[in-house]
């Protein structure tokens, strides 16, 4: 489709066209397939997020025109206490959950992929959260996690004479009962990306390491590990990314009292959902959004810098 | 749909004839979907057109949780609807924003609207004018299981009236297992939903002090009955063991389960608890407290005309809020909604006194009371956080009360600012 | 130890050379793959329950009834909004698909300068909440007369720092040696791209397409911003629409959710069996 445009009319050919060295070309071509792409983000993506920077130093509310505040509302948010609350839930979200999920992720993907009989069966079974409704499923969790006569897991305790566990209703247990949660409904996604990067690695290299007599470990530290890099980074920053932006399944967890109770389990995402889409305070929402996007800046930078090719 | 095609048709070809004669006009109705209330103003539009011929209503719903942000994004992207339909707590921000536009005197005249209405209609009014008007009012009463209560050995025709005898028929009725896990609730326990209006302008009032000050710029039940109201509250969960917070996660679900004997709900809840097979219940005014005092909390869901309307669409729009503001329309809402009218005369028939699920809600609004939200979910919020301090971290409720109403205080001056 | 080279290597396993440590594994896995899907199981059977079932937690309903399913289809617009919700999420994801792959592979395979800032300048996106961007989206939709149309709602998707990001990772596991091979037989760029590059890396494409499709499939809070005509209402919109007028009947929304997941479902399996097919397109070549 878009191929004959491209070769026919963008690029221009002829006589200037084949002065040009195969590195300047290569250029011209590299900046003919970006074009189209950087107006989209530029007017899509990064206009308004240069309004966000801009609406972080006004007392914008959609409904009154802005007026320009200076530093009143980082002021304000350095000073708010539930501000450092939600800043800690948001990196114990992160520290924690990455890790994990990305542990349990390759362990599944590497051993899946060594698995024959009834391969295809088993892969759909942990990808199938990642098709469903996050509302609706969180609802099933929230009665997972009820106490007697309801809960599931609470009946089972019980059973046992183990004394119920309050889970969401609690200060101190509800950030790891959403954490389950989210890693159960991100696993999928995470086991198909390893897979696939698996998949990608030439068959040929381990037919090498065989012959050249390596064993079993030898081939996951020297071949799959290293192979596998380019799939890592991309997991551990875009996982990253997703537990610092965690708010589907808190939201939906702990509808009734957004955020848990005191707040214990609210991550920064849901704390700007509510100051922008609850008291319309933009201004306000926009500084905490500024705050975020530096956050994950330097987190991804830093995780791309440990993990570069060397 | 074709009908009302052809008879648009039809309107413009007679007014191309006779040159200058009003057009079909098309307004546009905004309101949350609720199934009963889309049903029930179907029926209203429907009506309305009948008698205005040369008036079309189109009805657009979105889901509660988004409405607000809708209507906010709409207005300023200058694409708001003629009429449409706001909670009470949330006029403050949409007068102040510039969505509503009062409200004609000569149109609505503010005399026949307050001898007409319910007191509370003056939630409404913003300086010299008002804003909307209700088609229904809301207020809460005492719902309790019969199945649940005969079992206890209570008698169903004699649901309690004081707190005393609430605390002794949750007691009766709360069951737990051999563990001491509570199984049964014999009162709902939930903040979220009706409890913190409960606790707000009831319980405080009972317990001898007052919320706020008179025009809700105050916070008082720091001072005087809140305390108290918290304490009686939260003993429910950590003394008498009747109830508890998320139990079945929210205490309507509890109680439509057949797992809980009582609960505070409102008006609205009538459509849903009406489904419910397994078991009868029954409806009853809120408990008075030792003296005698009742209290309630009534709220309501009001039609305002947009701003952009003008000219011939906001003559319509006046129109089209006058017949859903009329006793016909009121009618109708009760019938099809289960909410009480907003004007006196149509609420207060003898029929409806006598019906036994309505008159416990009637009789509540002579003596409710409206809170002024200036930000609803926020101030619930306190509400939730301060029962929480108390149930899940041991505090005291003097020492909850006293940072809620810091914390409360510090919200109504931020939006008066 | 991938399918491919298990094939190339050693024999089909027979019974009597499995290990008890395979069984093992085997059997954990399948394990924790039921356990994954145990709440689905609940979806579903919460869906075929009525009111005063729905908080009896037994995963076989008492007496499973179809009612709630034709209650939701029984609503004339449901075919209508599956039918946008196929619409929008194949075009975003066509989209996608050619977009993504396309920049992705640029920054993976180009040498020039400003390819690092503009690789961090399309990731950086993904660091501001969606929610902070539709109040503007909105209003540039109004501007432009985009509001209520099917344009409106995929515009900010049509393509994804998500997929530029998977893509380019993928792509830089592409051999250098294949790309010039191509290049020596006269090939221009693009069809370097399409054509050599483009079927190696076609099981991330797939899983690329995959997800898009399903993010898009499941989008709620932008579509229901954006349109106002129920006509145009995606999957997610009306079922919610439909199941929040209800005052939260859970198995009404169950009953939503399962029909919203049976489709995409159907699907994955189609494009399960594609992302065999192409692992093997890619063995045969490596």
């Amino acid at each position: 489709m878009a191929q004959g445009a491209i070769t026919d009319d963008t690029v221009p050919r002829g006589r200037a066209w084949d002065r040009f060295s195969i590195r300047t070309k290569r250029v011209i071509w590299a900046w003919a397939f970006l074009a189209l792409p950087i107006i989209f983000y530029g007017w899509i993506r990064f206009y308004p997020t240069f309004q966000a920077f801009w609406i972080s130093f006004t007392d914008w509310d959609i409904l009154k025109p802005a007026q320009f505040v200076g530093l009143e509302n980082y002021d304000k948010l350095v000073h708010d206490p539930q501000f450092w609350k939600v800043f800690r839930n948001t990196f114990t979200y992160l520290i924690v959950g990455t890790p994990i999920s990305l542990v349990i992720a390759f362990l599944v993907a590497y051993y899946l992929d060594r698995v024959r009989f009834m391969h295809g069966f088993i892969r759909a079974l942990y990808f199938l959260p990642f098709l469903t409704t996050a509302a609706a499923l969180a609802w099933v969790w929230r009665w997972i996690y009820q106490p007697v006569p309801v809960g599931l897991i609470n009946g089972l305790l019980s059973q046992f004479g183990i004394p119920q566990q309050p889970f969401l209703k609690s200060t101190t247990q509800g950030l790891p009962a959403i954490m389950v949660t989210a890693i159960w409904a991100g696993l999928g996604f995470q086991v198909i990306i390893f897979l696939a990067g698996l998949r990608a690695i030439p068959s040929t290299y381990y037919e090498a390491a065989r012959i050249d007599g390596l064993g079993e470990g030898a081939i996951l530290r020297k071949i799959t590990l290293p192979l596998l890099k380019p799939t890592t980074v991309f997991l551990v920053v875009f996982s990253s990314i997703g537990f610092l932006r965690i708010f589907d399944s808190v939201y939906n967890m702990t509808s009734n009292d957004p955020g848990g109770p005191l707040g214990s389990t609210k991550p920064i995402v849901l704390m700007i959902y509510q100051t922008a889409f609850s008291s319309f305070d933009m201004g306000y929402a926009a500084a905490q959004t500024v705050v975020l996007f530096t956050i994950l800046l330097i987190v991804s930078l830093l995780q791309l810098f440990v993990l570069r090719n060397r | 749909m074709r009908n009302r095609f052809m008879l648009a048709g039809l309107a413009a070809g007679i007014s191309l004839l006779t040159l200058g004669a009003a057009q079909a006009v098309e307004i546009e109705y905004w309101q949350y979907a609720y199934e009963t209330r889309v049903t029930a103003m179907d029926q209203l539009i429907a009506n309305f057109e009948k008698a205005n011929p040369d008036i079309t209503v189109k009805q657009t719903t979105f889901p509660y949780d988004d409405y607000q942000t809708r209507v906010i994004a709409a207005k300023a992207a200058g694409q708001g609807p003629d009429v449409l339909q706001l909670f009470y707590g949330w006029l403050d921000k949409f007068q102040s924003g510039g969505v509503l536009q009062p409200l004609s005197p000569t149109a609505f005249p503010h005399d026949a609207i307050e001898a007409d209405f319910f007191p509370i209609v003056t939630a409404m009014k913003r300086g010299d004018d008002y804003y909307g008007l209700p088609t229904a009012v809301r207020s809460l009463a005492l719902f309790y299981n019969k199945k649940l209560f005969e079992e206890a050995g209570l008698d169903p025709s004699k649901p309690p009236q004081t707190l005393d005898e609430l605390v002794a028929a949750a007691v009766a009725t709360a069951k737990h297992d051999a563990a001491g896990n509570l199984i049964s609730e014999g009162i709902t326990m939930d903040m979220a939903g009706q409890d913190h209006q409960w606790w707000r302008e009831v319980l405080t009032r009972q317990f001898g002090g007052v919320p706020y000050s008179d025009d809700y710029r105050t916070v008082k039940y720091g001072e005087k009955g809140g305390v108290e109201a918290l304490k009686f509250y939260t003993d429910l969960q950590t003394e008498q063991k009747v109830g508890q917070t998320g139990f079945m996660d929210e205490g309507q679900a509890a109680f439509r389960g057949g797992m809980a004997a009582m609960t505070i709900d409102g008006t609205f809840r009538l459509g849903s608890f009406k489904t419910i097979d397994q078991f009868e219940w029954g409806v009853t005014e809120l408990p008075a407290n030792a003296d005698g005092t009742r209290s309630n909390y009534a709220s309501y869901f009001a039609n305002g005309i947009g701003a952009s309307a003008q000219g011939e669409e906001l003559a319509a729009a006046e129109k089209f809020l006058a017949y859903v503001s009329s006793p016909e329309a009121m009618q109708i809402w009760l019938d099809v909604v289960g909410e009480l009218p907003a004007r006196k005369s149509a609420a207060l028939t003898e029929k409806n006194l006598a019906d036994p699920i309505l008159s416990p809600f009637l009789k509540a609004l002579d003596y409710a009371h409206t809170t002024q939200f200036v930000d609803e979910a926020g101030q619930r919020q306190v509400a939730i956080d301060m029962a929480n301090r108390v149930l899940l971290e041991g505090q005291s409720p003097a020492d909850s009360v006293a940072e809620a109403a810091t914390a409360e205080q510090a919200i109504i001056d931020a939006a008066a600012k | 130890m991938t399918t491919i080279a298990a094939d190339a290597v050693r024999q089909p396993l027979k019974f009597g050379r499995i290990r008890p440590g395979q069984i093992l594994i085997w059997t954990l896995l399948l394990l924790g793959g039921l356990l994954m899907v145990m709440p689905i199981l609940y979806m579903f059977s919460t869906s075929l329950k009525t009111a005063s079932q729905v908080y009896d937690l037994r995963l076989i309903p008492a007496a499973p009834s179809f009612d709630n399913y034709v209650k939701v289809l029984s609503d004339g617009n449901f075919l209508r909004w599956f039918g946008n919700s196929t619409f929008i999420a194949t075009t975003v994801t066509l989209s996608n698909v050619f977009f993504d792959s396309l920049v992705g592979y640029t920054l993976a395979k180009f040498e020039f300068r400003g390819r690092y800032f503009i690789f961090l300048a399309i990731l950086s996106t993904l660091m501001i909440p969606t929610e902070m961007l539709v109040i503007p989206w909105y209003l540039m939709s109004s501007q432009l007369h985009w509001l209520d149309s099917y344009w409106g709602i995929m515009f900010p998707g049509m393509m994804t720092a998500f997929g530029t990001f998977l893509m380019k990772q993928f792509f830089e596991t592409v051999p250098d040696d294949f790309l010039e091979a191509a290049r020596i037989d006269g090939l221009n760029e693009f069809q370097i791209w399409w054509k050599v590059a483009m079927p190696l890396v076609a099981p991330a494409l797939s899983a690329l397409a995959i997800f898009t499709f399903l993010g898009n499939w499941t989008a709620f809070f932008w579509p229901l911003i954006v349109t106002t005509s129920r006509e145009l209402y995606t999957l997610p919109v009306g079922l919610s629409s439909f199941s929040d007028a209800q005052d939260t009947r859970w198995e009404m929304i169950m009953t939503g959710a399962a029909l919203a997941t049976i489709p995409t479902l159907v699907v994955f399996l189609v494009l399960q069996r594609f992302i065999v097919r192409g692992v093997m397109l890619a063995g045969l070549k490596g």
